[in-house]
């Protein structure tokens, strides 16, 4: 597997050129510095396709001229999985590396960690993938913006779907952590809002990362629920799919899970992929737009690889960043932040815009139904949601989040 | 009054009877030398009267106290030191230091967190050491220390409280012969000096003859002779009890 | 009825999955004492190994089966290579020494087989012959869990015949029971040595190729694993096989049941059995008290002096360069310092138990965790102002030392150390599952400094009065009586006793005096932060304390204090430097391990002293 190529390389490249070519580098002025942070070594299997993406984004742009002339750089910087790194490393992206955003973040604490040192530093930060709700409504503030469809969304996406299955005994299988907790949470009073008839008889919350898939089954199958709302992901997630399907959990079940068709998260189970479930997703074979087919050749050729949802992620987190900077007439934090509220960009799902009210994206997802094709799972009758739909109302909204 | 006071002592292990029915005393100032074949009990007994062990029945009196079952450091507290058959020192402190804690402790001062020990109770430490014939090795960690010289820093330990009454287990084992005798007779010196009682096991006859004033023979649990060494050493029991080893006429 | 009983099937193949790694892991601790951190790592190189060999050979039983075995013996191999080429060169040093030698091998370990398979995870194919499920009454039950059920009992059985019917498992047995006897035992030691811990690794890798068809390979297999090993091994008994495959049983089914109750539980449940059991047996299931370790005399460690001059100069030089450069640094630099400030203090609590206590801990992040709680839970709903946090944070630690403390100071080794981290776990889940108080894994948000204190340098002024102060005044109270105290504990129990000393109350008192060191540390990062987050109580945390101390050397007062700005320094500027920074740093803890096998202040000490001709 080709691995991403260290900030090392690219400041190296960026340097000869400068070197080679003085006269042009000056006119260019001085690179845009943008700081990344994210936990490379503790998800590298979400997190490598990301950086990928991201690289490739910044070629593109530099390539095509760069912001108003000058060149984007990103110093990239791994959290390892704990936000007092992070926010050590966002100290030091700011005050050493003189970076004019920081951007990142994957999971849900470190995001949070980071939107509130953005804040208390007044600092711009685009947090490209943690879901937490809590990022931009309960602890919210003015300078941090979410680019992905957050925990809220995604659930409120598939119960739109569940709500039209014909079944009413409902168990939850979720990671036992606040994603895993609030995806629940949602599921549940969204679905009762829609279907007072369902009841909830069973959930289990496995430890993240170490579930017992075997006794979690069992303990499944024991309450007899007609259908499963399944939350976790990566490893967990195969490990409860052989032994669901060896012990025959899913046979005359429903099961709607989250992000299951996430390419990180399908490809692995391989021709055990489960077949039917309604999932969020991205079908990235299968989308041909006018914005995402050169989007997935580019990363095609870049890579030789194809690209994941984490590739969209990161990839669109750079344009976003870009859409943002050439609009912006400098560079000072405040500007960015207020350029930032409302900014529209055409993300490769789509256009996109950085809510003013909460400054969550419209970043969507695609929902749609797993099936096994050349002994692989892949997604089909899917339809892209657009984020914008499944946010609660503005009123509400605004009692979600602090008002300044 | 006499200063230890043992009646009836009792203790088994599983089945094994090994201490039944042992009753003596020892009287301030008085060396009392408690002998006998391997396996006899001596070690059972000695650690039922410093609380390391808890009797099944009989009891123990320190001046007239009732000090049965109480553990090692109340024991202590009431005037008991105590010597070990393997030196037991502080081996990453100063023979110095080693005296210093147990002075420490006795003036209940070991809580205190601010001033340092190098300046806490060394001039005593420096006596007992002095008293000993070890101050020129008071600087050095009892680690490295010969064998025979921790014999006599544990000494200094057990008198750092002032003792009534001293246990010493195989005071002399693993030392020179020379040294052997030069330690008992300054225990006895001291011993008689304080008026502090002595109870020690010994496995060398030379040591317990020339220097108790009184023996007490052990023999599978049971108190077979007690008595003046000319006594002891005439009684046919213990004879029978050392037979062939020739131990109890003093030859080797 | 019937659901019951598929719910034991499944603890009882959970059980003994677990049983095959922790059988591995109880025979190296039995015989060599190394609390070997690797040993998760042998299993996770197990699955991946196995999974290579099995996609590339035939299918079919051959290529399978062939495929584990193949695994096994290679781990076996790597085990054997990690046995020679390094612990055997540091079986002297002094005790959990190894622990970091094993943890920059877990580095390396990470690094290397994410360089090789890759970041994905990989799905196995499935056992040949075991694809399918069984029918038990009228219930589906995949063939595969029953033949793991069946498994661990061989395993266990073979393991038996081999420490009873061998020469080379009497050895083996009579090394575990008794320590100083593996010396008397001559030149058959190092083979022993060697050989054991080929016998366990392989049992790690053999533990991770069977899981080949039942979960995904992945990364995190290493770290996933390795505590609930070491549970077992400790539930059990260190070195005991029966004990450790009860505990193992016990935990299993447990899980399987527990998960019907309270399904949140799985967070939390292994710590809580250890915790149980060790409250109730100080010595495991099935374990025996240890030889003690420290007889008398022998191989004492070191008289603790006053410093030499030119050490004294040397701190007075670095402190004099704290105070007087940082007005003329960036603010990053200054967070930097201020954060290797309460590593110091965090370091330095930690040495108090570690050295002169001589009480091994494994969870000591507990209570720069609860310092940080303390500190955060009163800004947020008490608003409290932060010199009444930095106040409240040793005094939350220091109960919490108390209190846990009572129960860990009476156990001994590894079961005390063990104990320490059980209770940390506990706390640690506390804070990750009562959302509605401590915001669950997301945390404390906005706990930063008051006004006057919130630029960085005032900030790291206030910092290093505080961490430099209570390293001093724990570094004083070494030299004090409370300090001798504590060390005449750890060098002569007997001795203590028979002078009057309580050794329980003086160690839960040095306990309780270490966790509120460290909660100021932890009040300190929690404002320098602005946030408050459960890791600051997990493991990785205190594994990073135990690193600095043992780094720094545990037998030197200024040895975590070395260790803490070494550690930490250097991680914090390998992971700026390059994406491989958990290679550079397990190769570089790995070097110093052989290089200095006494950590680094023993190492200086030990030539200052050669050079000085100290006595």
């Amino acid at each position: 597997m080709e691995r991403a190529i260290g900030r090392r390389h690219i400041l190296a490249g960026a340097g000869m050129a400068a070197l080679a070519a003085p006269g042009i580098a000056r006119a260019q002025g001085e690179p845009i510095r943008i700081g990344e942070i994210n936990s490379y070594s503790a998800q590298p299997a979400f997190l490598q396709p990301y950086r990928n993406a991201w690289t490739l984004a910044q070629e593109q742009v530099n390539a095509a001229g760069g912001i108003n002339g000058r060149r984007i750089e990103t110093v990239f910087r791994d959290d390892a999985g704990r936000p007092e790194d992070a926010v050590r490393l966002a100290g030091e992206l700011v005050n050493a590396e003189k970076v004019t955003l920081l951007a990142g973040g994957f999971l849900s604490n470190v995001g949070l960690a980071l939107g509130d040192f953005a804040n208390q530093n007044k600092k711009l930060f685009v947090a490209s993938e943690p879901l937490t709700d809590a990022l931009v409504w309960s602890k919210g503030n003015r300078y941090t913006f979410r680019l992905r469809a957050s925990t809220y969304m995604q659930s409120a996406m598939l119960v739109e779907e569940a709500a039209k299955l014909p079944v009413k005994r409902w168990a939850t299988v979720a990671p036992n952590y606040e994603y895993g907790q609030s995806a629940v949470r949602w599921f549940k009073e969204l679905l009762g809002r829609a279907r007072p008839d369902v009841q909830f008889v069973a959930e289990q919350f496995p430890a993240l990362g170490r579930i017992d898939a075997g006794a979690t089954v069992q303990a499944l199958a024991a309450a007899n629920p007609e259908a499963i709302f399944n939350v976790t992901f990566g490893a967990d997630l195969t490990n409860f799919v052989r032994q669901g399907s060896t012990r025959g959990l899913f046979e005359r079940r429903r099961v709607v899970s989250l992000l299951t068709g996430e390419p990180e998260y399908l490809d692995p189970l391989g021709d055990e992929a489960p077949e039917g479930w309604i999932v969020t997703g991205y079908p990235w074979e299968q989308i041909d737009t006018p914005a995402h087919t050169p989007f997935r050749e580019a990363y095609r050729r870049r890579w030789n690889d194809y690209p994941r949802l984490g590739s969209v992620v990161g990839y669109d987190t750079v344009m976003a960043i870009a859409a943002l900077l050439k609009k912006s007439p400098s560079l000072e934090t405040e500007g960015l932040v207020d350029g930032m509220a409302g900014l529209q960009f055409q993300s490769v799902l789509g256009p996109v815009q950085f809510r003013a009210i909460d400054h969550q994206s419209t970043m969507g997802a695609f929902v749609g139904r797993t099936v096994l094709k050349n002994g692989k799972g892949a997604m089909a009758d899917w339809r892209y949601a657009d984020g914008k739909d499944y946010l609660p109302a503005d009123d509400v909204v605004r009692t979600l989040r602090p008002q300044a | 009054m006499a200063t230890l006071e043992v009646t009836g002592l009792e203790k088994s292990f599983g089945g094994v009877r090994a201490v039944q029915g042992v009753s003596f005393s020892v009287a301030p100032g008085e060396m009392l030398a408690l002998i006998g074949p391997n396996g006899a009990g001596k070690s059972t007994c000695f650690n039922m009267l410093n609380g390391q062990l808890r009797p099944d029945a009989g009891a123990v009196r320190l001046l007239g106290q009732d000090i049965t079952g109480l553990a090692p450091r109340q024991v202590w507290r009431l005037g008991v030191g105590r010597t070990f058959q393997i030196t037991a020192t502080f081996g990453s402190m100063t023979v110095l230091e080693n005296v210093q804690m147990a002075l420490l402790s006795h003036h209940r001062r070991l809580g205190g967190l601010w001033r340092p020990v190098a300046r806490m109770d060394a001039a005593p430490a420096r006596a007992l050491l002095e008293r000993l014939g070890m101050a020129d090795q008071a600087a050095r960690p009892c680690g490295i220390l010969a064998y025979g010289d921790l014999k006599r820093v544990e000494l200094a330990i057990a008198l750092a409280n002032e003792p009534k009454l001293l246990l010493m287990d195989e005071p002399t084992a693993g030392m020179a012969p020379q040294e052997r005798v030069s330690l008992m007779a300054l225990t006895a010196q001291i011993a008689r000096e304080s008026g502090i009682a002595v109870l020690f096991t010994e496995h060398d006859m030379d040591v317990v003859f020339s220097h108790a004033d009184r023996i007490l023979v052990l023999d599978r649990g049971r108190l077979i002779a007690k008595g003046a060494p000319a006594v002891v050493r005439a009684d046919p029991r213990v004879r029978e009890v050392y037979l062939g080893s020739g131990a109890v006429t003093g030859a080797h | 009825m019937e659901n019951l009983v598929l719910q034991a099937l499944s603890g009882l193949a959970s059980a003994s999955s677990l049983f095959l790694v922790a059988s591995g892991l109880t025979v190296i601790f039995g015989v060599s004492r190394v609390v070997n951190f690797a040993h998760g790592s042998f299993y996770m190189l197990g699955a991946y190994l196995a999974y290579t060999l099995v996609t590339h050979l035939p299918r079919g039983h051959l290529g399978f089966w062939g495929g584990v075995i193949g695994a096994a013996v290679l781990v076996g191999l790597i085990g054997l290579a990690v046995e020679m080429l390094l612990l055997r060169r540091i079986y002297r040093a002094p005790e959990l020494f190894q622990l970091l030698a094993t943890f920059g091998v877990v580095l390396i370990v990470q690094e290397l087989t994410q360089m090789i398979w890759g970041a994905q995870d990989l799905l196995g194919p499935r056992a040949p012959g075991l694809r399918g499920s069984a029918e038990i009454l009228g219930l589906r039950f995949p063939l595969y869990e029953l033949f793991l059920i069946g498994v661990g009992p061989v395993v266990l059985g073979l393991l038996v015949l081999l420490f009873r019917r061998t020469r080379w498992g009497t050895l083996v047995r009579a090394a575990t029971q008794d320590r100083e006897m593996v010396g008397a035992l001559g030149v058959n030691q190092r083979m022993l040595f060697t050989s054991v811990f080929f016998l366990g690794s392989l049992l790690a890798g053999l533990g991770g190729a069977l899981q080949l068809p039942r979960e995904s390979v992945n990364l995190h297999m290493d770290l996933s694993i390795i505590t609930e090993a070491f549970v077992v091994v400790v539930v059990g008994g260190l070195g005991s096989l029966t004990g450790a495959a009860l505990a193992a049983l016990l935990i299993g089914e447990l899980h399987a049941f527990g998960i019907l109750i309270v399904p949140k539980i799985t967070l939390v449940l292994v710590f809580l059995v250890m915790a149980l059991v060790l409250v109730v047996r100080p010595h495991g299931l099935l374990g025996k008290p240890e030889a003690a370790a420290r007889g008398g005399q022998g191989s004492a460690e070191p008289v603790i002096g006053p410093a030499p001059a030119a050490l004294r100069w040397l701190a007075l030089a670095a402190l004099g360069l704290a105070v007087v450069v940082p007005p003329f640094l960036g603010d990053y630099a200054i967070s930097v310092l201020t954060e290797l400030a309460t590593a110091v203090l965090f370091a330095a609590s930690l040495h108090l138990i570690m050295g002169p206590g001589g009480m091994a801990s494994f969870g000591h992040a507990a209570y720069f965790g609860l310092g940080a709680y303390g500190a955060a839970l009163a800004a947020q709903w008490l608003g409290a102002p932060m010199l009444a946090g930095l106040a409240l944070a040793p005094l939350a630690a220091g109960v919490f030392g108390l209190v846990f403390g009572y129960f860990c100071v009476r156990l001994s080794g590894v079961y005390a150390a063990m104990l320490t981290l059980a209770f940390a776990q506990i706390a640690w889940s506390v804070a990750f599952q009562w959302v509605e108080v401590t915001g669950g894994d997301n945390g404390i948000l906005g706990v930063w400094p008051d006004a006057w204190a919130a630029p960085k340098l005032v900030f790291y002024y206030l910092a290093l009065a505080l961490c430099l102060g209570a390293t001093l005044l724990l570094r004083r109270v070494v030299h004090a009586p409370f300090g001798y105290a504590l060390r005449a504990q750890r060098d002569s129990a007997l001795r203590a006793e028979a002078i009057g000393i309580d050794a329980f109350r003086i160690r839960w008192l040095g306990f309780a005096l270490a966790a509120a060191a460290a909660g100021i540390a932890g009040g300190l990062f929690a404002y320098g932060k602005g946030s408050v987050f459960p890791t600051y109580m997990g493991i990785p945390r205190s594994v990073d304390a135990l690193l600095m101390v043992l780094l720094g050397g545990v037998q030197t007062l200024s040895g975590p204090i070395i260790g803490a700005l070494a550690f930490t320094g250097l991680q914090e500027q390998l992971v700026r430097l390059t994406d491989l920074w958990r290679l550079i740093l397990g190769a570089v803890i790995v070097l110093l391990v052989l290089f200095f096998p006494q950590g680094l202040a023993g190492a200086t000490r030990a030539r200052w002293e050669a050079r000085h001709g100290d006595a």
